[in-house]
């Protein structure tokens, strides 16, 4: 009874009683943040802060460094060599991401177009490799590649320690990060739109893509963003499936960690691949807002 | 007319019908393709020593043997299920699985706890005022793993230096750093389900006169728990399989990601086959399990996908 009356003397009650209800709203306290705030206020901008410091600094011998403002890290990054390092990343990065859209929408397009029954377990079986080790996919890889296993004796295709290596582990590892969001976007598309043109005479490709391609362009493009940030910043594959042969940055970067011993040229190179990221991201966040505000 | 209209409807159908063989056989090559190397991997971790390493071998056991005098392993030599227990008895391997376990559990439960928290505040926060801690996250996954590695290194090292109560490099340093990335995707996951469920439930458990902390622990807490659970499973995997970030900032700590790696780079044997495809075996079974356990909770179909895109964080 007093749950009934109670809405009611709330209404009934003047402008400062509908107020006192409104505080009433459930919501959490703002300090609820400040635990995680700080955690990365202090374990990653702390880092990133001394990384930027670390750049500026100058070598004094080994292991010691004089704090300044010291640009001949970023000097050095400017000369062929490097730069040839950063384009090559980029360059299979790209390649990787293309290869991943391409054959990774068909699939994502056909569980949403097709299945029905076993849609479920199509996405579970995208997702298993999700769950499982990046490394041991990598290494599973390599023993197929393998100079001495079946496909290199007896098909005589030996690409083990090439970049073909890296673009097929590039394409294999990161496939299930691109078809996921790009299935969502084809599950939420309204697909009696492409009834409707097909029965005003589309052609079924002129169907899709004036309207399939149309409307998942921002899944796709954020899909491909998804894959192609971690590709630029990949350790692992260059690693071991171009065994060193064909480094990126992040392998140069981990050098200078590892046996160079040359931390402010490390940190240096770290800055300049945010960098160059960054520049791909503030495009795709300009594109998106752009698509917001005119489209719909 | 007619009969062309109609045989353009008979060519569209046949059309449609060829579109989706192809459809199809471009999805089953998919599968072989992301499935073969794994089903490889298993099918060698049953694999024996080659003939030649075998003839000059006089020991009882053959999976004793070590990865430089084992020959080529890529091609079959027979079968074997030896492997499993040397792998099991590995000195270096078994001691880097638990020291794996206990950072990915430490790991997991920080981080869940700092994501719901801040999940919590910042579902229903003015979008101006959340914005700078929305990009602090987004920063923190879009950051390449890498960076960040080297960055944390040289902070943690410089961090002991100036003061002394702070952990060496080792399985502290790791979970530190791991906390970051695995505190942004739970915040992202808890915080898609707590927008999703809405305010309705809790706004009837104030107006029945529940105060805030019982409302939490009665309604939001509960409905919050499979983004929660999802939240936590991720973590856990991520920082389980991480590489990267613990070997830069290992110290002298060997993590199971840092053993596989040096031994995929320098020799190795079925062992490690064994050893991955025990815990590919865990985690299918652990995705079985919960899939399951979705699709008898909800009603298949749609809802079932959103589920499983919930657990991935993808929404």
């Amino acid at each position: 009874m007093t749950a009934i009356t109670e809405p009611e003397a709330a209404t009934t009650a003047s402008g400062s009683g509908d107020r006192a209800a409104r505080s009433f709203r459930p919501r959490y306290p703002a300090w609820l943040t400040a635990p995680s705030f700080l955690y990365y206020a202090i374990f990653f901008l702390g880092p990133m802060a001394i990384l930027v410091a670390f750049s500026l600094a100058t070598q004094k011998g080994f292991g010691s460094l004089s704090y300044g403002f010291d640009i001949a890290q970023y000097r050095l990054i400017f000369t062929s060599f490097y730069l040839d390092i950063f384009a090559r990343t980029l360059l299979m990065a790209g390649i990787g991401t293309v290869l991943t859209v391409l054959v990774g929408y068909p699939v994502a397009y056909w569980m949403a177009r097709y299945l029905t029954t076993y849609k479920m377990l199509a996405l579970l079986l995208i997702v298993v490799p999700f769950w499982t080790s990046f490394l041991i996919r990598t290494y599973a890889l390599k023993i197929i590649l393998d100079p001495n296993g079946y496909l290199a004796k007896d098909l005589g295709i030996n690409i083990l320690y090439t970049k073909y290596a890296i673009a097929v582990g590039l394409v294999y590892n990161y496939l299930p990060l691109f078809i996921l969001p790009v299935f969502a976007s084809l599950e939420r598309m309204d697909w009696t739109l492409i009834e409707a043109a097909t029965d005003l005479g589309a052609r079924p490709f002129n169907a899709f893509r004036q309207i399939t391609l149309r409307l998942t362009l921002p899944g796709v493009v954020t899909g491909a963003l998804l894959v192609f940030i971690p590709m630029t910043g990949e350790y692992i594959i260059p690693n071991i499936l171009g065994g060193g042969t064909y480094e990126f940055v992040g392998n140069v970067i981990g050098d200078q960690f590892n046996s160079a011993q040359n931390e402010p040229f490390g940190s240096a190179l770290s800055i300049g691949l945010m960098a160059a990221l960054s520049i791909f991201v503030i495009v795709y966040i300009l594109v998106a807002t752009k698509e917001e505000r005119f489209g719909a | 007319m007619p009969n062309v209209a109609k045989g353009r409807k008979t060519a569209r159908r046949r059309f449609a019908v060829t579109a989706k063989h192809g459809f199809t056989a471009w999805a089953i090559a998919l599968f072989a393709f992301l499935y073969l190397p794994i089903v490889v991997m298993v099918i060698f971790a049953f694999n024996k020593p080659s003939a030649v390493a075998l003839s000059s071998f006089h020991g009882s056991n053959m999976c004793s043997l070590p990865p430089d005098q084992i020959g080529n392993i890529t091609v079959w030599n027979g079968f074997t299920a030896c492997w499993f227990s040397a792998g099991l008895h590995d000195p270096t391997y078994i001691p880097a699985i638990v020291v794996s376990l206990q950072i990915a559990a430490g790991a997991s439960v920080i981080a869940t706890v700092l994501g719901l928290c801040a999940a919590l505040a910042l579902a229903r926060m003015k979008p101006r005022l959340r914005a700078p801690f929305d990009s602090l996250v987004y920063l923190t996954l879009v950051v390449p793993e890498i960076v960040i590695a080297v960055a944390s290194l040289i902070f943690f090292v410089q961090a002991r230096n100036y003061f002394h109560a702070f952990p060496a490099l080792g399985k502290f340093t790791i979970l530190i750093g791991q906390v970051v990335f695995n505190a942004s995707v739970a915040m992202l996951i808890i915080r898609a389900r707590f927008v999703g469920m809405g305010d309705t439930l809790e706004e009837a458990a104030y107006d029945l006169g529940s105060g805030p902390l019982a409302t939490f622990r009665q309604i939001t807490l509960p409905r919050l728990m499979p983004a929660i659970i999802a939240a936590a499973l991720l973590s856990f995997t991520f920082s389980f399989d991480d590489y990267v970030l613990p070997a830069f900032t290992n110290g002298t700590t060997n993590t199971w990601p840092i053993v596989l790696f040096s031994a995929v780079r320098f020799g190795l044997t079925p062992a490690v086959n064994a050893l991955a495809t025990i815990m590919l075996a865990a985690t299918v079974l652990a995705v079985t399990i919960t899939a399951i356990v979705l699709r008898r909770s909800r009603a298949p179909g749609r809802d079932a996908t959103r589920v499983l895109d919930t657990a991935l964080g993808l929404r």
